[in-house]
């Protein structure tokens, strides 16, 4: 791997990740971070998104004609969107009851759609996957990190195993209701941006 | 000539082709897999609120059929509460409703279906548990569940919501068996058919003489309690299971 392949796939983790530097994809931070199975699930899903679409999208980058560019990428990246919806139903339906509505709607996050405009379009197919991959696996960092908090302190389980026995069933923890609603992600994802830009003091603005 | 409108509408064409193909295969190879998940999980549920399995098993496609021998499928019609023997319980049809006027619809459903799916657990001919179908407005959602009832039919022997989408954590907490198990043995029902059961706010006070018709409520989910309240209340009552209720206490 030369130095700029390894950059573009490295980069997305921390310094250009997508959620917290670029700000993209925060819905879906929100809504599926509340425990840490469903995160799991819908990064893979993302990962695999973004990757397959940006390989796709860089596979045409040179037939695509430029006036229907963006409805070509939303074409390539709806139809994986929609095999990974069906694969979830048929192999593990107790998750897809949970993610419900989310994972129809990787169709519609910036991220998917943004590494595709911004970087496929005119890469070639390698860096074009492993910058798919690398913002996968950034999205996935800080999805995991908010899931990982706001499942033990809001319902005082990890991956359902309990850690600390709540209240409600028969234990001594209270669990915080704010990190189970939505305002809670926003403050930990506020968190974490704040962290990234303390340690990357170029993104200070 | 990258841009020529032949080029545009070829690559338009083209696209739309491959994804096509690969949408429908994967719809059409894997909808068997999927339908069998969702009836999987419909009869699970219905174990469930019977009692027939526990809430934190999951058992395993054979157990579920194996298991479900036991139950008895009605179909009933809900206005005379008749059973209705001719048509086969496979074959209710959703579409067939009946839509409910604002006064009559405290459990905020719009209409409600004409025939319905009741399922029975007899020993020796006799019925101990019957499990009926409910759904009503939580504050979000359409809460989909089962309410079982022993054989006196007055008495809650369990319930289930095995479709909502409440807060989690907070009117989610209705799937969670340690609140469902706090119905078991409540009252749902007068001497005079009458729904009486409530969640109300805080805990029951267990000197209360009406202590026997109430659940505790979830803290920050009074909403969402209500609406198991009115759901309860309506399909129990005179426009919902009421009349089929009413003739199984009699004895008919």
């Amino acid at each position: 791997m030369n130095p700029t392949m390894k950059k573009t796939f490295i980069e997305p983790f921390m310094q250009n990740n997508p959620v917290a530097v670029q700000i993209l994809g925060i819905c879906s931070a929100l809504a599926v971070t509340t425990n840490l199975r469903t995160a799991l699930t819908m990064c893979l899903a993302v990962t695999f998104v973004t990757t397959f679409s940006n390989i796709g999208v860089s596979i045409i980058r040179k037939i695509i004609p430029g006036s229907i560019r963006m409805i070509v990428e939303m074409t390539i990246i709806a139809t994986l969107v929609i095999l990974v919806d069906q694969l979830i139903k048929a192999f593990s339906y107790n998750l897809s009851k949970e993610l419900s509505v989310f994972v129809g709607l990787i169709i519609t996050n910036c991220i998917v759609m943004g590494r595709a405009e911004a970087f496929a379009i005119k890469n070639n197919v390698l860096e074009s996957s492993l910058d798919g991959l690398g913002n996968g696996i950034g999205y996935s960092i800080v999805l995991l990190t908010v899931a990982f908090f706001r499942e033990l302190f809001g319902f005082g389980t990890l991956f359902g195993f309990t850690i600390l026995k709540t209240v409600n069933n028969g234990g001594w923890y209270v669990p915080n209701g704010l990190l189970v609603l939505s305002p809670g992600a926003f403050f930990l994802i506020g968190f974490f941006i704040w962290l990234v830009k303390i340690r990357y003091k170029e993104l200070m603005e | 000539m990258k841009d020529s409108i032949f080029k545009t509408f070829a690559v338009a064409f083209g696209l739309c082709i491959v994804c096509s193909v690969i949408v429908s295969v994967a719809a059409v190879s894997l909808k068997p897999k999927q339908d069998e998940n969702k009836q999987l999980d419909k009869q699970i549920n219905i174990l469930r609120a019977a009692g027939l399995v526990d809430a934190k098993e999951s058992p395993n496609a054979a157990q579920v059929k194996d298991l479900f021998s036991q139950i008895e499928s009605v179909v009933v019609n809900i206005e005379t509460g008749d059973a209705v023997a001719d048509v086969d319980t496979q074959n209710v049809d959703p579409k067939n409703v009946t839509k409910l006027p604002k006064d009559q619809d405290p459990a905020g459903i719009g209409s409600r279906p004409n025939e319905a799916v009741v399922y029975l657990v007899k020993e020796n001919g006799v019925i101990q548990t019957i499990v009926l179908p409910v759904f009503g407005r939580g504050l979000w959602s359409t809460m989909y569940g089962f309410i079982a009832l022993k054989g006196d039919f007055k008495t809650v022997a369990n319930l289930t919501f095995y479709d909502q989408l409440e807060t989690a954590g907070l009117g989610g907490e209705i799937a969670n068996p340690k609140w469902t198990q706090k119905w078991i043995d409540k009252t749902a029902v007068d001497d005079s058919g009458k729904p009486v059961i409530k969640v109300i706010k805080g805990n029951v006070d267990p000197a209360s003489p009406n202590a026997n018709e109430q659940v505790d409520g979830i803290s920050g989910a009074t909403l969402t309690g209500n609406g198991v309240t009115k759901t309860v209340e309506y399909w129990l009552g005179e426009n919902g299971f009421g009349p089929y209720l009413n003739k199984l206490r009699s004895g008919n």
